[in-house]
């Protein structure tokens, strides 16, 4: 069993003068794991994350997917506190709803990405533990990756991950996308050149190395691939240790 | 019905038991153009007859789509229609954050009846001038449902509503008998000929009327069955295959010649509805022959 629950009340004796008091608290927030990854394309957008389900040391499920669909177009991956997650979700499911009967067409990506930063700043003072990522295609067909802090901080950028296994698997996608430098100037587009299987290729393996280092990812990896022809889901077995 | 003096504010009961301004309120429904819906045990299809204000403009929207499985057509004051539905949109949606599944329609009628009650016993208030007929499916299946001002709801198999919706609703007590067990085509020819008797003067176009339609297409057996069709509107160009195939099949019931070649259509008629039976509302009984090569069969999925 886990040693420390942290989503438990606890309760501590705390001496002041003599006099012992018991004070309780609660933590709001659990880490359930797990790692996720984006890379956008030319004309393509790759969204993976890894199924397991954790809580301290323990496995809640293997078989748990973070990433939905939120529009034609657009895709949310997320790490973090699960039932943010799921809420966060339905919301913004909920929200796009709205946008669809109010201006009867889909919501596009960058409008998505808008509305998520929006959403998780209305929670600025009692936020949702989530770390996101939003992918799809752009305006334009180009592949696009918004990249969130958890009080809705974002930039579009060419490719990112969240979750625990991020300071693992950052490095080698900087190794190994070939995209231009996030430092040149004038700025250029960090979007990868690479083709779409060999995105797919990469991302299936660095979530196998997270999963060889990083104890809260494993298990299996679930590939989203959106493109001009549409959207489709993928899933690779990952080791169960 | 003429002007007394009990019938300045719906506060107000007549010596006769009555509130004049509901009844009033549903004048106005009346004076609406005409709304039509009808259901199988798989389908159900609303068609209506849209106005145009004058020759410049644009027809007023009639039909509103509340929800995936859930659909609206309005009589009355387009203006309340639109509040109502914006509202029963939010219900919707509300429910289904909540409770992860759709909402029952019999459940969202009810809110819609009580809503409308609520402003029949304000003084400060005035009832909705808008009544609705409410096509929806859920898990008891497909059901259309009729609100009106006075906060009153029915279910029905087949109701008509607004102006010279007698004449449809005419149509309609004929042929319902024939109802449950029709194909979403057949069902869909009802609503446009049922529709059309509503029609003073000019012709039924696709300008001039939008049908919407909601079901479950059969399939496996019963409930476990065949795709859900989602609401979908068909105006326009979409609604335009329908009515030729009105005019096509009213044509070989005059003409012996024609009688034969239809016969000779008819064997062709099954291969085509499996084709065509790919999640999308199509399949039916066949057309004249020629005009169905266009997309006759497919329903678009957005309004």
């Amino acid at each position: 069993m886990a040693c420390t629950l942290s989503m438990e009340a606890q309760a501590e004796g705390v001496e002041t003068r003599g006099v012992v008091k018991n004070r309780s608290s609660f933590n709001p927030y659990d880490n359930n794991g797990g790692t996720c990854v984006a890379i956008a394309g030319e004309d393509y957008c790759v969204i993976a994350a890894d199924t397991r389900l954790s809580t301290g040391f323990s496995i809640l499920t293997r078989d748990a997917s973070k990433i939905v669909q939120l529009s034609e177009k657009s895709v949310l991956g997320t790490s973090g506190f699960q039932a943010d997650m799921k809420t966060l979700q339905k919301m913004l499911n909920a929200k796009n709803q709205v946008y669809r009967h109010q201006h009867n067409k889909e919501m596009s990506c960058p409008a998505m990405a808008q509305l998520l930063s929006n959403t998780l700043y209305y929670k600025r003072f009692f936020p949702y533990y989530t770390f996101n990522l939003l992918g799809g295609l752009d305006n334009e067909g180009k592949g696009c990756v918004y990249t969130y802090d958890a009080v809705g901080s974002y930039e579009r950028v060419g490719y990112s991950v969240q979750g625990t296994g991020q300071q693992l698997v950052v490095p080698v996608l900087d190794n190994q996308l070939k995209s231009a430098s996030p430092l040149l100037y004038p700025p250029q587009s960090t979007a990868t050149p690479l083709t779409e299987s060999e995105a797919v290729d990469i991302v299936k393996d660095t979530m196998a190395s997270a999963g060889e280092r990083d104890i809260y990812t494993g298990d299996a990896v679930e590939v989203v691939i959106i493109n001009r022809q549409g959207i489709r889901r993928e899933t690779f077995p990952l080791k169960k240790d | 019905m003429f002007r007394n003096q009990y019938d300045t504010d719906v506060t107000t009961w007549s010596p006769a038991g009555r509130l004049h301004q509901i009844e009033y309120a549903m004048e106005a429904v009346k004076q609406g153009s005409a709304s039509v819906g009808l259901r199988s045990d798989t389908h159900v299809v609303l068609a209506t007859l849209k106005r145009a204000a004058s020759e410049l403009s644009s027809y007023q929207r009639k039909i509103f789509k509340i929800d995936d499985h859930l659909g609206i057509a309005i009589s009355g004051l387009n203006a309340d229609g639109r509040v109502l539905s914006r509202y029963m949109r939010s219900e919707c949606i509300n429910h289904s954050f909540v409770y992860e599944s759709p909402m029952p329609v019999g459940r969202l009628v009810c809110q819609v009846a009580d809503k409308s009650q609520v402003c029949t016993q304000r003084s400060w208030k005035r009832p909705y001038g808008v009544g609705l007929l409410v096509a929806g499916y859920d898990s008891t299946g497909p059901h259309l449902y009729q609100t009106c001002p006075s906060g009153n709801y029915f279910e029905y198999r087949a109701m008509a509503i607004g102006s010279r919706s007698q004449a449809a609703k005419t149509y309609l007590e004929r042929k319902f008998d024939s109802f449950q067990s029709c194909t979403l085509k057949e069902l869909i020819r009802h609503a446009l000929l049922a529709v059309k008797e509503s029609i003073q003067d000019g012709e039924l176009t696709s300008k001039n009327c939008s049908v919407a339609v909601v079901g479950r297409a059969p399939g496996g057996g019963g409930k476990g069955g065949g795709e859900i069709d989602k609401f979908t509107i068909l105006e326009d160009a979409d609604i335009q295959p329908y009515i030729d195939m009105l005019d096509a099949e009213e044509l070989p019931t005059a003409v012996q010649d024609e009688d034969d070649e239809e016969k000779k259509d008819a064997p062709a008629e099954p291969e085509q509805q499996h084709q065509t039976q790919d999640g999308e509302a199509a399949g039916g009984s066949g057309d004249g022959g020629q005009e169905e090569e266009g997309g006759g069969e497919a329903i678009p999925m957005e309004t």
